[in-house]
């Protein structure tokens, strides 16, 4: 028996909070447009916002299907030397032996990981993510969003697929259309009708060549999802296919660059009916065409929280606001000494706390403890422990309080504590809330964030969310 | 568990205590210096009297030579305590226990905190290196989370407490206006600080204890041998110390509504003392006010109401100067500010001179022939605490 390759379970995170567009002419006068962008939290970063875009892949994957590789891509990586995908990797808390790789540096990497895995062998995690920056008033900051997309890629041998991959292919080309040096937050480009005419001739030459080795026509394809970060060009060449082009997300998320492929299949995946024939064209430096058609398991193998879904439940960011989040306006902190840089050895022996959000449970007493705790607070043995993951568990708002004296990012804290169904209590920091909506008695779930950064090293832990829809 | 307590077997025979400030001009010597003076020369003694030093300071220095230096002990034992915001009542145990155990004829407890150097608002804590993942939430609102909880557990009205715990501050501003030693001479009105922003919660900047420098000592002597320094000593008939397990940010049948590790003292504390009916007993009490609901659930407690009840005591003027059991009648952290190592010390200097009738006339409580006085400090948080509690008298039993 022939073994195809394709998709075994996928997810995606786009943030809750949303850059209204029209926001930014008001204050500024110029820039902004039409509908909203989405925008990472003060405490997001492509590698939080790939965790969570991962954690929705895997969270109904039976562990007989846990990735035995994970590539994380992005052109906003939180460290360069050190790589990120260990993050996400502990965050998952997949097995050492399971290698952790970036691929990044520029948006191409992204597509290109995911036909590396589609192509590829064994089961192969690809977590893509982008964080869009542009100066204020550009085209950039307003057609830019930020989210992440995960797709776990394997054969009908590990499982059933949820899309299978049919073939595709690629044309390369160099041309200045876009660029960054290292180091700048945000992009320059080249005059848009100079991009627009190279990309012509590479978008037919893939096009054809993905026809030719999947032996499909147009009429073959249900919908071609076309993206890419030159707009213009995207809009001109996708509806020369001769094949119906899936919405871009660009009124409600808009173009999360690297993330934006996989988020578009994403999102196509979460309502394509069985059978249905995909094409995922993507310009970057060149055209890649994938073509992939879904499965009868595709209904029951879909996220938990939907593309739309998470589209539709937002909350709404002010532009000076959004502009202190991305470090485009220095406001004043709390007069508060900074918080300090964690401790590389601490966090090393406590990277299941810290990145996976993993507590004790005495198996004498059955008392939860977060963080995990030698000695237990029922009495009993030191060290009758066994691990209690909980990161995937919801809980409720015992109490809360709001902090207005205390450091942040972005003040003022929002603080509860939360009791987590079937034991366990934790006092933690809530993200993703306006003050007003919080209550006794409200559910929340954990989420993976950037508390802060001190001396250059990103302090990643949990924070707990509404839960929403 | 055995706690047997030294009931009368050691005595306080000088006190000292530095106005709390913002002391711009006074390092933290010159407050050792200062309060060390005061208390020698209470006590009718000089340095190389004291057979042995403890020193309470939670983040301004280090070891016993911080203090051995200042004051020039030569060939002292000197050790330096430190157990949170009970740093100042922790090194009176210790020097109680050295003279009750009889290594040594007489100790002084010094605490002292020199917190307006740091150039931010408020107590800043020594950066121990961690994993990252500790809560960094200020101490205000970690004590703001008893507001909603007790107004939901007794079916109070949020916004009636929220004035109950305005009438304490009231109350412990009008204290401390009457006390030349306090940082917070004028009196506010509950009302007034009602209309404050919240900062935390529902509490206001006078809903927190002040930041301020200061210090402030004792010496103890064997209780047989008071009378040598004194007419007057206050004998200490209790020493109580519980630091609590932190269950209360892992269980979730904690409810914030008591600070458990509070009552253990006092209960410890009682039993000590010999004490059976401490709202009848007590002349005064000097408590933890590091933030209003903190003294409204101490209340309760420390026995002094029944659960569920202080905020009506609060509100009826019983903890009032003129009150049934007047609470903090030097003003409290409200008045005083809060230099860590200080404080505990501080409430013991204000029983020093209550029992002993040597408080101010306008503040001065009428005793009605009782001789004791309930001193409780606290560290830490609701959840994860430690409380210390102590009695004093001017008579042994």
């Amino acid at each position: 028996m022939t073994e195809t390759r394709g998709i075994l379970a996928y997810g995606a995170h786009v943030p809750y909070r949303r850059l209204d567009r029209a926001a930014i002419s008001d204050v500024m006068g110029s820039g902004g447009g039409r509908g909203w962008r989405a925008v990472a939290s003060f405490d997001q970063d492509t590698t939080t916002m790939g965790v969570e875009a991962a954690r929705q892949a895997l969270a109904g994957v039976s562990s007989d299907l846990a990735p035995d590789a994970l590539w994380f891509s992005t052109v906003a990586p939180a460290y360069v030397d050190k790589t990120n995908a260990t993050t996400v990797h502990a965050a998952l808390r997949l097995d050492a032996a399971v290698p952790a790789l970036d691929l990044g540096g520029a948006v191409r990497s992204a597509v290109g990981a995911l036909r590396a895995a589609l192509t590829g062998s064994g089961r192969t995690l690809v977590v893509a993510a982008d964080l869009r920056v542009g100066l204020p008033t550009s085209a950039d900051e307003s057609a830019g969003g930020d989210a992440a997309a995960a797709i776990l890629t394997g054969s009908s041998a590990d499982g059933p697929l949820l899309a299978e991959y049919l073939g595709g292919a690629s044309a390369t080309a160099e041309f200045l259309d876009r660029w960054r040096t290292p180091g700048d937050a945000t992009s320059r480009t080249w005059e848009e009708r100079f991009g627009e005419q190279a990309y012509g001739p590479l978008v037919d030459q893939a096009w054809t060549a993905a026809l030719a080795d999947t032996g499909l026509t147009a009429d073959d394809i249900d919908s071609a999802i076309v993206t890419g970060l030159h707009g213009r060009a995207v809009k001109r060449l996708g509806g020369r296919l001769g094949v119906a082009v899936a919405d871009d997300l660009a009124g409600t998320v808009g173009n999360s660059g690297a993330a934006h492929p996989a988020l578009l299949l994403a999102d196509t995946l979460d309502t394509a009916d069985a059978g249905q024939v995909v094409a995922l064209v993507v310009l970057a430096d060149g055209v890649e065409v994938l073509i992939l058609r879904t499965t009868d398991a595709l209904a029951a193998g879909r996220p938990s929280r939907s593309v739309a879904a998470q589209v539709e439940h937002r909350a709404d960011v002010t532009y000076p606001t959004y502009l202190a989040w991305r470090g485009l306006l220095e406001v004043q902190p709390p007069n508060r000494p900074a918080p300090n840089r964690p401790s590389a050895s601490a966090s090393l022996r406590r990277s299941d706390w810290k990145h996976g959000f993993v507590g004790s449970r005495d198996t004498t007493t059955g008392i939860t403890h977060l963080p995990p705790s030698r000695v237990g607070i029922g009495g009993g043995a030191v060290d009758d422990m066994e691990p209690a993951p909980m990161a995937d568990t919801e809980g409720t708002i015992a109490t809360f309080t709001v902090d207005r004296l205390a450091y942040s990012p972005s003040p003022p804290i929002v603080f509860a504590v939360v009791d987590f169904d079937g034991g366990g209590r934790m006092p933690v920091e809530l993200t993703d809330v306006d003050p007003a909506e919080v209550a006794v008695g409200g559910r929340v779930a954990m989420t993976f964030r950037r508390l802060h950064t001190a001396d250059g090293i990103h302090n990643y832990f949990w924070k707990a969310r509404p839960v929403r829809g | 568990m055995a706690s047997h307590g030294i009931r009368d077997r050691v005595a306080i025979v000088g006190m000292g205590c530095t106005p709390f400030r913002e002391h711009w001009d006074k390092s933290l010597d010159d407050l050792l210096i200062d309060a060390a003076g005061l208390t020698y020369e209470s006590a009718g003694v000089t340095k190389d009297d004291v057979d042995a030093y403890w020193f309470g300071t939670s983040q301004s220095a280090a070891s016993g030579i911080a203090l051995a230096t200042p004051l020039r002990l030569s060939g002292k034992p000197v050790t330096r305590v430190e157990n949170y915001c009970a740093t100042g009542s922790e090194a009176l145990r210790q020097a109680c226990y050295a003279v009750a155990s009889g290594a040594y004829d007489s100790a002084m407890a010094i605490g002292a905190e020199k917190v307006k150097d740091g150039g931010y608002q408020g107590l800043n804590a020594f950066p121990i290196p961690t994993d990252g993942t500790g809560r960094t939430l200020t101490a205000a609102a970690m004590f703001s989370l008893i507001i909603p909880a007790y107004a939901e557990r007794y079916g109070v009205d949020e916004d009636e407490l929220r004035r109950v715990v305005a009438r304490i501050a009231e109350k412990n501003h009008y204290n401390g206006a009457r006390n030349p030693l306090a940082q917070f001479r004028r009196e506010t009105s509950a009302e007034a600080i009602c209309e404050m922003p919240a900062i935390a919660g529902r509490l206001s900047v006078f809903d927190c204890a002040g930041v301020a420098d200061g210090a402030a000592a004792a010496i103890v002597v064997r209780a047989e041998d008071a009378h040598r320094y004194t007419d007057r000593p206050l004998y200490v008939k209790a020493l109580a110390l519980v630091a609590g397990d932190g269950s209360g940010l892992v269980d979730p049948d904690y409810d914030f509504t008591t600070l458990p590790e509070c009552a253990a003292a006092a209960t410890d504390a009682y039993a000590q003392a010999g004490i059976t009916d401490p709202r009848a007993e007590l002349a005064l009490a000097e408590v933890h006010d590091c933030f209003t609901p903190t003294e409204l659930v101490l209340m309760e407690d420390l026995g002094f109401s029944e659960p569920g009840t202080a905020w009506r005591d609060v509100l009826d003027g019983t903890f009032d100067l003129d009150g049934d059991l007047p609470v903090n009648t030097d003003g409290g952290l409200k008045s005083f500010g809060h230099p860590v190592g200080a404080s505990g010390l501080r409430m013991h200097y204000e029983a020093w001179i209550q029992l002993r009738d040597q408080a101010p006339e306008e503040r001065r409580v009428n005793l009605r022939g009782r001789t004791k006085a309930l001193i409780h400090n606290l560290g830490g948080y609701p959840g994860e605490m430690l409380s210390f509690v102590g009695i004093v008298g001017t008579e042994l039993d």
